[in-house]
């Protein structure tokens, strides 16, 4: 199976599992990543599955739209690669994914 | 006419900003306050005034008469079966009259997230609340983007995790104490002893408000929230004015304050230092209306939501021993259930919007300017989200997702530290007692807009040191 790994603010990494189609933070959170929270069930509408991408993987992932952006910018952790894990759909391309977490979801 | 109108609107928009500038705030209350008054002594602007009668069964009223605007509808136990008729029949529903005058109202969960996130079509401004206030104070809730965002960054850094972080034991601290202080030996008064006193702390240390005068912001936030023509509740428009004025005039005392002891070098956490380090703030005292609007939303923000989770968790759990049971058994529950919490009271029914133009909707049309309201009190009682909605369950494996917070830009900045709050009150109550019984009925609070509890007796059982 694919996997993709999140990476906590203080380094611990957590590889796991993705199934095609899902959403990063549906993976994330079937998977009790730690720091994915997903409280408005991948709606854009929350902001708590703040994830920061690779500048690697960025043109794989996408970057993020003007939905996303109203969410994560009021963020003080919000990068020019931050996204919402709810938004990014999960595709073959991206086995091998590494993001990063920020130390808070607000 | 109308073109006059607007020349007459600009010239009062130019004039208020320069005021804004130059006239103290607490002056620029009382003379708004002395607007009302001559408004209401030459005939207009007569004092709302609603008397509690008995409500009728939900099932008993035309659809098209069904008003959930009544401030007295959750403390006859309606709103439940209020809500569960309009989010099956008309999830989308007008009520042409209303005390509050016309609105639409938004019943179910998908319904009021497809509004809360769509901040274009369905504006904040000028109020969130159902009816008029007497005083338009400038707080961000109440404000769309770009403004919006500007103003809450400014401030949100106050409750944000990473302040909070550093705050964690100095409000457990602040939580033990109270609950140490409480009698064992006979009943007292859960709001009182323990909602109110520990919000009211919290705020305190948030704001460097002095702490001995901590119930004047509990006063101030019901005040200001509980206005009659607002949500209807009972506080006059005097009482207002004279609440609003007394805020602004000891807050600025406070802001100059602390920019006095900041220059001997203290340094602090609280939200008046924070203002006044950042770029952004640090003149926020030449924006006095802007000033106290902030001070305002977090004051009241963090007033009566915290406080009824606080009491609205024990009468949860008093009317659900099983699940008292369960939590015992398994206190890794608390943080679950502190979303449970939020979800099964919901402080705040609902925040409203405005159409900023016409626009289709669940099969209706609204037009531009009707007021909407979303009732978040109904999308966390939805079938469609919540399996058995009503019931309140320590460990649904949903919880987390109860739109009490809200959604999309206005989602609660202060969401983290209610979260901590209630999961440092939990697992302090239940190191300590046994049992925490409810006696007798609650009062409830009089409202549309907060789903509160005025007393709330309650008995409590030392655990046993075996």
């Amino acid at each position: 199976m694919p996997t993709v790994t999140f990476v906590e603010h203080d380094g611990t990494p957590h590889t796991i599992d993705f199934v095609e189609g899902q959403s990063m933070m549906e993976a994330a959170t079937n998977n009790a990543v730690p720091g994915i929270e997903g409280d408005c069930g991948g709606e854009a509408a929350c902001g708590t599955c703040h994830i920061i991408i690779t500048d690697d993987w960025i043109s794989t992932t996408g970057t993020r739209s003007d939905r996303e952006s109203q969410m994560i910018e009021m963020s003080p952790e919000c990068q020019a690669n931050s996204r919402l894990a709810c938004q990014v759909v999960a595709s073959k391309a991206m086995d091998g994914l590494k993001v990063r977490l920020p130390e808070f979801q607000m | 006419m109308k073109t006059k109108k607007n020349v007459l609107e600009r010239a009062m928009v130019s004039v208020q900003t320069k005021v804004q500038a130059t006239v103290p705030a607490e002056r620029q209350v009382q003379a708004a306050h002395m607007a009302k008054k001559a408004q209401r002594l030459a005939g207009k602007g007569k004092p709302l005034v609603l008397t509690e009668r008995p409500i009728p069964d939900a099932a008993d009223v035309p659809l098209a008469e069904l008003d959930v605007s009544n401030p007295f509808l959750f403390r006859q136990g309606k709103s439940r079966d209020y809500f569960k008729r309009l989010r099956e029949e008309a999830p989308v529903h007008y009520m042409p009259d209303s005390p509050f005058g016309p609105f639409w109202s938004i019943t179910r969960y998908e319904d009021i997230r497809a509004v809360d996130t769509n901040a274009e079509v369905f504006s904040a401004e000028p109020v969130i609340v159902m009816g008029d206030i007497p005083l338009e104070i400038a707080m961000f809730i109440a404000m769309d983007p770009p403004r919006h965002d500007t103003q809450r960054k400014a401030v949100q850094g106050v409750v944000a995790p990473k302040n909070l972080k550093e705050m964690e034991s100095l409000i457990r601290e602040r939580i033990v104490e109270v609950l140490d202080s409480l009698p064992t030996d006979r009943p007292f008064d859960w709001v009182d002893r323990v909602s109110i006193e520990i919000t009211g702390r919290m705020l305190a240390t948030l704001l460097d408000f002095p702490y001995e005068q901590r119930r004047k912001l509990t006063y101030w936030s019901d005040a200001i929230s509980g206005t009659t023509e607002g949500t209807g509740g009972i506080t006059h428009q005097d009482e207002f004015f004279k609440a609003t004025a007394e805020l602004a005039r000891e807050f600025i005392a406070l802001w100059h304050d602390k920019a006095a002891r900041r220059e001997q070098g203290e340094t602090g956490f609280d939200l008046v230092t924070l203002m006044q380090s950042s770029d952004e703030t640090k003149d926020m005292i030449s924006r006095p209306l802007e000033f106290l609007g902030n001070l305002t939303l977090l004051i009241v923000g963090g007033n009566d939501t915290t406080r009824n989770s606080m009491s609205g968790g024990v009468l949860a759990l008093h009317q659900n021993p099983d699940q008292f049971e369960k939590l015992k058994a398994n206190p890794d529950l608390i943080p679950n259930m502190v979303s449970e919490i939020i979800r099964w009271q919901t402080p705040l029914a609902y925040m409203r919007r405005i159409a900023t133009r016409d626009v289709h909707f669940g099969g209706q049309f609204i037009r531009k300017g009707d007021k909407i309201i979303m009732w978040y009190a109904s999308g966390n009682r939805d079938e469609a989200q919540f399996d058995d909605p009503d019931a309140f369950r320590i460990d649904r494996a949903n919880a987390r997702h109860h739109m009490s917070f809200g959604f999309g830009v206005h989602r609660c900045m202060g969401n983290r530290l209610a979260e901590m709050q209630l999961r440092i009150l939990w697992e302090e109550l239940l190191a300590r007692f046994d049992q925490i019984e409810v006696i007798g009925e609650p009062t409830y609070v009089q409202s549309n807009f907060v789903r509160g509890y005025g007393r709330m007796i309650v008995q409590l059982t030392p655990k046993s040191d075996g």
